[in-house]
């Protein structure tokens, strides 16, 4: 026996076996690798792939698209790598069978014998069936081609492109395109961006950073079409909204490709179901990567499926190996944008969030607890603790010592606690507090001492420091505590609600000097301790948004109380009262039939004249609603409001037109109050009241509002109350005409819109505000009233809608209907 | 083992909302958070029967709208000072459907 013979003999014991490996995409890449390492020379390996390339770095085609990096530097493997190991590459052929019988692949040259076989054939993007999905210029973003074709239809004159779906590959590829100098739009079927991986606060800081690159994100869209006659043209939305597009990129997530194995009878589910081994159901059939299931996940990202070709390889070599499950994280790789999202941050039962908002850097925290132990995390703005997080999400750390600490980072872990006090009284006396007004700490400290200030207030008022926006306000407050010690005794704050520090004042102080329009923005930028805020501060913030914003805000539904979300009253066995408008207390056979006919078509049990001049319909089914205000829109009437923070009545006495004392026409004037009024939203209700002569047979002197008619005209009365609390109006002026009556009016409602607290009555805010500063504003300064007449009579444009009708006719449909209805279920079943 | 029951796409349900499914023991009401977690409990608030399906859903919480109690969705749990439980019932979501255990069907049937 020579002894090359006795070198070879233990190869031939284990002769070399056929592998053959369907998909070179990342997953089987580094299955290769791994198999090379664990058994030199034991496969003799066939790689098929579909495109005529081999393996690449499939996560960089973003930077290649958007012309950040050339497809050459995302080669992985190339030709010499394969030379070296022996591996047969079929690039651009595609498997269409496998026979487990006889173990051959088929393709179009033939077929191919295995022992063993790797299925790592990775998704498909998921293309929506819309009409029009087949036109030339729908693309997808799987592949290099994908990107070549991308690249080219950017070089068209004034390119757009329309991505459909906001998740990480739409915004990498928005991105991209942006890059390449497209028009882009993108649009996202749920509320906010990213939604799989980022709670809406970091989304909507992700939404407002790709729109300042120029990129349009449109969430809560519903893709109605692709439209075009030879190719695409443009895209339309349920809502009506249509974009321009030269191209349309299809991101709307992607399916396990498993039409090979699901062929070939494997147990297939979702995907291609794998044990801990990662062997299918045929025990010489392995499978990785994305068309993979394993434990009932499918995985989307390369973390795991790099896990997966170490098992796999491990299997292969016969050694024990288990892949278990693991928790992923995701960044966006879209340069100068931070986003990082790792692991189970929803929020449940017995787990604990904490929440770090920067505003000023745009920056958002949130790490999830459970037991102490980190079961998720999103951070925007400043990933750099990221992997830490990840680190010990992964490991199980208890974070019980690091706890106080934790959302700062690692580089806070091991230093002294953070002391905010300690921060501001080491601020150098030149440092700059309030940036509006410019004032550094030097002259606020100087101004304390100096003047002997004591409240903020005067600070305020001698060193303008937080007199603007109010931003700083927290610094100030520090100084002051610093300065003078336990001199300083802060005025009690109290905020709107536990979600925040601040009052309803610096909240709408707030909103109007930064601009802020949503409800995740206002949480972000003024630091809500809060994700999703309360059932207190939520329809507060709708209101202040809706006051601030009209025509631009878009109503949130979900933060108003059901009255004012399904436009009836609820009532105490869950069934709700129906109101309709009857103008200045008229009605007329006409109305009075349709409500009679109502009442008897739906059985609706009580029927009540009610204190404000109106007819009440009680005890309706929520089922019943649109039908009833179907019936009431017929007759030409609308909601009457009975349930809104916003106008209510305005009563009226029959005044001129029969009263023998009556000195103007109180019910005209009412009537046109009312119509002119209706549809405002308010800080709390409004109620009016016209009385045609002092008499005052419409209680006008106990109302919100009040207008007493007398020979010279109108005297004008508000901030009366006949509720909680019983307090006569005070006379805010006297008009000489309806009209100017009518501009002080709305004047005088507006101011109140502007200034009240959410469910802050009239009479409430005049006493904060002082009736002198009112009546300045609305009676002495003609400007000044001008102004806030203009800014109401704007604001109604939006807000006179039948919130009845728009029912009527679908909106909100989801809330008449159960969404699903049982009978007795049948045993048999 | 039996199907679960369907009860349909969590995309039915509003965001920080809810809606109701109608069995012969009364309502369940289906709640959708922020963050698209599903919850599923009785319509009908320990306190005087409010509607809680109707209720401000803020967190993983829903305030009752009729005196404002507050609850957890996922314990069922009156929150704060006041005391009481909702009942909770079992939910899955797949693929984007929402399914509820059929057993407790039954037992609403039963009761
Ligand atoms: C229907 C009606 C009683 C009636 O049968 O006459 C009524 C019914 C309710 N009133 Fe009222 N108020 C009614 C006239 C009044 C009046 C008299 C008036 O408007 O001239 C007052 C005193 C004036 C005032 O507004 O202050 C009045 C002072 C209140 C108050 C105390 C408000 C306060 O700030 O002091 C509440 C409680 C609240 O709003 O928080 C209240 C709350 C309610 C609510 C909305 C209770 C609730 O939250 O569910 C009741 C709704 C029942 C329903 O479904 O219709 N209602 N309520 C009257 C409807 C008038 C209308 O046509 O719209
Ligand atoms: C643009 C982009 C950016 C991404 N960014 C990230 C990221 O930042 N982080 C992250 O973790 N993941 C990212 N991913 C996801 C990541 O690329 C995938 O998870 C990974 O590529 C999956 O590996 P795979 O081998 O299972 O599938 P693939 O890499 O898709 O490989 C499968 C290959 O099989 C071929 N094939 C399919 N069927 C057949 C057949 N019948 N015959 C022959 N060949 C076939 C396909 O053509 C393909 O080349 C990104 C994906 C894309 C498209
Ligand atoms: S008391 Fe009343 S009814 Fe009589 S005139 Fe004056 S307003 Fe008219
Ligand atoms: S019935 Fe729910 S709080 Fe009273």
């Amino acid at each position: 026996m020579d002894l090359l013979a006795e070198f070879s003999a233990p190869a031939q014991a284990t002769r070399t076996e056929k592998l053959v490996v369907i998909g070179a995409g990342m997953a089987s890449g580094r299955a290769l690798e791994h198999i090379f390492e664990e058994t030199p020379g034991r496969f003799e390996v066939t790689l098929f792939g579909s495109e005529p390339r081999g393996n690449y770095n499939r996560l960089m085609l973003s930077p290649v698209l958007g012309g950040e990096k050339e497809y050459e530097q995302i080669i992985t493997h190339d030709t010499a790598w394969y030379e070296r190991h022996g591996v047969k590459t079929r690039f651009g052929e595609t498997i269409t069978g496998i026979d487990r019988q006889r173990k051959v692949v088929i393709s179009k040259a033939g077929e191919t014998p295995y022992d063993r076989l790797i299925i790592a054939t990775g998704s498909a993007p998921f293309i929506i069936p819309l009409p029009g999905k087949d036109l030339p210029g729908v693309m997808v973003f799987r592949d290099l081609d994908d990107v070549n074709a991308m690249v080219e239809a950017a070089q068209r004159p004034n390119p757009k492109a329309v991505v459909i779906g906001g998740g990480l590959l739409g915004l990498e590829a928005a991105a991209a395109l942006r890059l390449r100098g497209m028009e882009v739009v993108v649009l996202h079927i749920m509320g906010h961006v990213m939604d799989r991986q980022l709670d809406p606060a970091a989304g909507y800081l992700l939404q407002r950073d790709l729109e300042k690159r120029g990129i349009k994100v449109h969430c809560t869209a519903q893709t109605k079409a692709i439209l075009g006659e030879n190719c695409v043209e443009a895209v339309a939305l349920d809502d009506g909204t249509t974009y321009g597009a030269d191209i349309v990129v299809m991101a709307a997530g992607i399916r396990p490709e498993t039409r090979l194995a699901v062929d070939a009878g494997l147990h297939v589910e979702r995907g291609i179901v794998v044990n801990d081994q990662m062997v299918t159901s045929d025990p010489d059939i392995l499978a990785l990567g994305e068309c993979v299931e394993h434990e009932r996940v499918v995985y989307g990202l390369v973390a795991p499926l790099y896990d997966q070709a170490k098992v796999l390889a491990k299997t292969l070599a016969k050694q024990d190996a288990a892949f278990r499950p693991v928790q992923t994280a995701t960044q966006l790789k879209v340069t100068g944008v931070s986003v990082y999202s790792a692991g189970d941050f929803a929020d449940a039962e017995d787990r604990e969030e904490i929440v770090l908002r920067d505003a000023a850097s745009g920056i958002y925290k949130r790490v999830v607890l459970k037991d102490n132990k980190i079961l998720g995390a999103v951070l925007y703005g400043e990933t750099g603790d990221g992997p830490w997080f990840y680190d010990m999400l992964r490991k199980g750390t208890d974070t019980t010592e690091l706890r106080d600490t934790l959302i700062f980072g690692q580089a806070y872990q091991g230093g002294a606690a953070l002391d905010p006090m300690a921060a501001v009284a080491a601020l150098p006396d030149d440092a700059e507090i309030c940036g509006c007004n410019g004032v550094c700490k030097g002259k606020i400290t100087g101004a304390i001492t100096g003047m002997g200030l004591t409240d903020l207030d005067r600070v305020r008022a001698h060193t303008k420091a937080s007199a603007s926006c109010g931003s700083c306000t927290h610094l100030v407050e520090k100084l002051m505590a610093i300065t003078l010690g336990d001199a300083y005794n802060p005025a009690a704050v109290k905020p709107l609600c536990p979600c925040t520090d601040y009052d309803h004042g610096a909240v709408r102080r707030l909103i109007v000097a930064k601009g802020l329009k949503s409800i995740p923005e206002v949480m972000q930028e003024l630091e809500w301790k809060t994700s999703c805020g309360c059932a207190k501060c939520r329809p507060a913030l709708n209101y202040y948004l809706v006051a601030e914003w009209p025509g631009e805000y878009e109503d949130d539904g979900q933060s108003r109380f059901i009255n004012e979300r399904v436009h009836a009253n609820i009532q105490k066995d869950g069934t709700y009262s129906v109101v309709p408008r009857m103008w200045g207390g008229m009605t007329n056979p006409k109305e009075l039939r349709a409500i009679a006919d109502v009442a008897d078509k739906f059985n609706i049990p009580a029927v009540k004249v009610t204190g404000g001049q109106r007819i009440d319909l009680l005890g309706v089914k929520k089922e019943d609603l649109p039908g009833v205000w179907a019936d009431l829109n017929a007759a030409g009437m609308m909601s009457g409001a009975a349930y809104a923070k916003g106008l209510r009545t305005v009563k009226t006495c029959v005044g001129s037109d029969w009263c023998r004392f009556g000195t103007q026409d109180s019910t005209g004037f009412g009537i046109r109050l009312e119509k002119y009024l209706w549809g405002a939203w308010t800080p709390a209700k409004l109620k009016l009241a016209v009385s045609g002569c002092p008499r005052n047979c419409a209680e006008a002197t106990c109302k919100d509002i009040g207008v007493i008619c007398i020979d010279s005209g109108y005297d004008i009365h508000f901030a009366g109350a006949a509720g909680l609390d019983i307090k006569g109006t005070e006379l805010l002026g006297h008009a000489d005409s309806e009209d100017e009556a009518l501009e002080i009016i709305a004047a005088l409602t507006q101011l109140y819109r502007e200034q009240g607290y959410y469910l802050e009555r009239i009479y409430k805010w005049a006493k904060r505000v002082g009736i002198d500063t009112i009546k300045a504003a609305v009676i002495e300064d003609g400007a000044k009233r001008k102004q806030l007449f203009d800014r109401f009579a704007y604001s109604q444009q939006f807000a006179q809608v039948d919130p009845w009708e728009e029912r009527v006719n679908g909106k909100d449909a989801h809330e008449f209907a159960a969404m699903a209805e049982f009978g007795f279920p049948v045993a048999a079943e | 083992m039996t199907e679960w029951i369907e009860l349909g796409p969590v995309a039915a349900v509003p965001r920080r909302g809810a809606r109701c499914v109608t069995t012969p023991g009364g309502k369940i009401a289906v709640f959708r958070t922020a963050e698209d977690q599903i919850y599923a409990i009785e319509n009908r608030c320990p306190h005087k029967g409010g509607p809680l399906a109707e209720g401000i859903v803020h967190g993983r919480h829903v305030t009752c709208p009729l005196h404002n109690w507050v609850f957890d969705l996922s314990t069922g749990e009156a929150q704060g000072a006041d005391e009481g439980r909702v009942r909770t019932f079992p939910v899955r979501v797949e693929n984007g459907l929402i399914s509820i255990a059929p057993d407790v069907l039954m037992q609403i049937a039963a009761e």
